[in-house]
Order: C-alpha cells, then structure tokens, then sequence
C-alpha cells in the first residue's frame, strides 16, 4: 500500500512540477505547483509527519498559492514570450544542473545505512513535536514571530500605491496608476 | 485483489523519497533558468524550498528526530515571510517598469 502511494503522489509530484515549467501562462504554473505541494504533504503523511501534513496544506497550498495566484491576477500577468534567455544560463546553468542531479543521485545511492518507510511505522504525533518546540526551541519561535511581523510591514510598505513609481501624484489619485497602464 | 495487494512489497527505501527530493530540486533549478516571467522564476524557488523540506522530512524520518521536522517548520514560516515580501517587490517592480519579463528587467546587468 505505502509502494503503491508513494509512487501515485511521487508521479503526481514531477508531473506537476514539469507542466509548471511547460506551462507558458504563470496561472497554470501556479495551478500545477498546488498539485506538487498537496503531493508533498501526502509524502510528508507517509513518512509520519502529520502536522507538517496540516501545515504544509494550509501554509504553503493554501496562504502563499493564493498570494501567488492574487499577484498573477493582480498584475494581469499574461503569457509569457519565449525567448533564449542568457549565455551564462545555456553555457553553465544546465551543465550545472546536470552534475548537481548526478551528484546528489550517486550519492544517495551509495548511500549506507538508510532506513525504509512503513505504513505501521506510526506518526510523530502533533503533541511530541509542540513539546520539543515550546521547550527547547522556544527563542527561535518567538524571533520567527517577530521575522513574520516585520515581513508583514515590509510587504505593506513595499506594495503601498506609488511607492518606487517616481512619475505617480504619491496616491492623491488612486486611478492614475490604472489608466496609465491601460493607454498603453 | 487483496492477495495482489500483499504480495507486494510493504515498504519503500528511504532514498526513493531523496532522489524524489533531487529531482524536484533540479527541476526548480531549471524552472528558475528557463522561465521568462518574474513571478514563474519566484515559483521555482518556492519549488526548490519544498524539495530541500522533503528531504528534511526524510531524514528526521530515518533518525527518529523530532528536530528536522521542527526546522522544516521555520522553513515553512520563513518561505511565508519571503513570499510575501517578494511579491510586494513584483508588484512594486511592476508599477515602475509595466513588465513582468525578466529580459526586461535588466537595469542591474552587466
């Protein structure tokens, strides 16, 4: 049962992840990187991390996709043009990648003493993993508070109407903006 | 059916779960090479965030540790605060240069 899983959800997980790099327009890219991470947490279950489960569902497919999918339609973000892209990306970003997947493949198959994952290996339960984070990593979680806060006001002030648009009124008109862009 | 069921193998070797992983990293990494859109190239990364967290989840797996699904948590909180803060930056880049095409987006090339 768990072979059976692992390879639906992994099958589910390259197959989103190459349309996301197929897909020509950013909505379907979008659409297919919520598959990936809804396959994601069914492998995160798998392996016994049920909260990491809930969290990566509500986290990642749900508050940052949707923040994606608000910016795509935001900025009316159409279809993207081919074109060849740089020298440095063809002359050593490919050949780079290639050697990372070759590395890291050969390393893991070489690999001695893994382990395998079983249906009846049982879950971290939500309640071991609160006890170790209130705990122990107490600090780190309050600074990631304050991390998160501070990303909260910097979003507000970076995407606040007219700001790093040198030609705009400073928001006096909340349409220029609109028919500046639409007359184009 | 059932006996089709148990006659298979009952557990998967954990380094499936991490050639999946460096796959899905590789992917990413290609993605942020071949992708024209600004907003695409952030997904890729966003891509290669949830391959590094498999990978976590992997291994905390094989220790028996609590603390590396524990880090894939501040990954995870991280990654929202990036995201965010990224996006208000694509919005802010595209009032003052109308594109969303990386090409485009050159002031900073050499």
């Amino acid at each position: 049962m768990h072979l059976i899983l692992f390879f639906l959800f992994a099958g589910f997980c390259l197959a989103g992840a190459i349309n996301l790099l197929l897909q020509s327009h950013p909505i379907s890219s979008a659409l297919s990187l919520i598959v990936v991470m809804t396959s994601l947490a069914v492998l995160y279950l798998l392996l016994g991390a049920e909260f990491l489960a809930a969290a990566q569902v509500i986290v990642y497919a749900g508050a940052i996709m949707v923040l994606f999918t608000l910016v795509v339609m935001l900025l009316n973000a159409g279809r993207e043009e081919r074109t060849l892209g740089s020298h440095a990306a063809r002359g050593v970003g490919f050949p780079a990648v290639v050697v990372i997947l070759g590395v890291l493949a050969t390393v893991i198959l070489k690999a001695q003493g893994l382990g395998v994952a079983r249906l009846a290996d049982g879950i971290t339960s939500t309640e071991e993993l609160s006890k170790v984070l209130f705990t122990e990593l107490l600090l780190p979680f309050e600074v990631t508070s304050v991390l998160v806060l501070i990303a909260i006001l910097g979003a507000v002030a970076l995407a606040r109407h007219g700001h790093g648009d040198p030609h705009d009124n400073g928001g006096a008109d909340p349409l220029g903006n609109r028919e500046r862009t639409a007359d184009r | 059916m059932n006996q089709l069921f148990s006659q298979l193998p009952q557990e998967v070797p954990l380094s499936w779960y991490l050639l999946l992983s460096a796959a899905l990293f590789s992917l990413g990494v290609v993605g942020f090479l071949i992708k024209r859109n600004l907003i695409t190239v952030f997904m890729s990364i966003e891509l290669m965030l949830n391959a590094v967290n498999l990978s976590f989840v992997t291994f905390a797996h094989q220790w028996h540790a609590v603390k590396g699904q524990i880090f894939v948590f501040f990954v995870m909180m991280v990654a929202a605060a990036e995201a965010a803060v990224g996006l208000a930056i694509i919005i802010a880049v595209f009032r003052a240069r109308v594109t969303l095409a990386v090409d485009r987006i050159d002031l900073m090339k050499l």
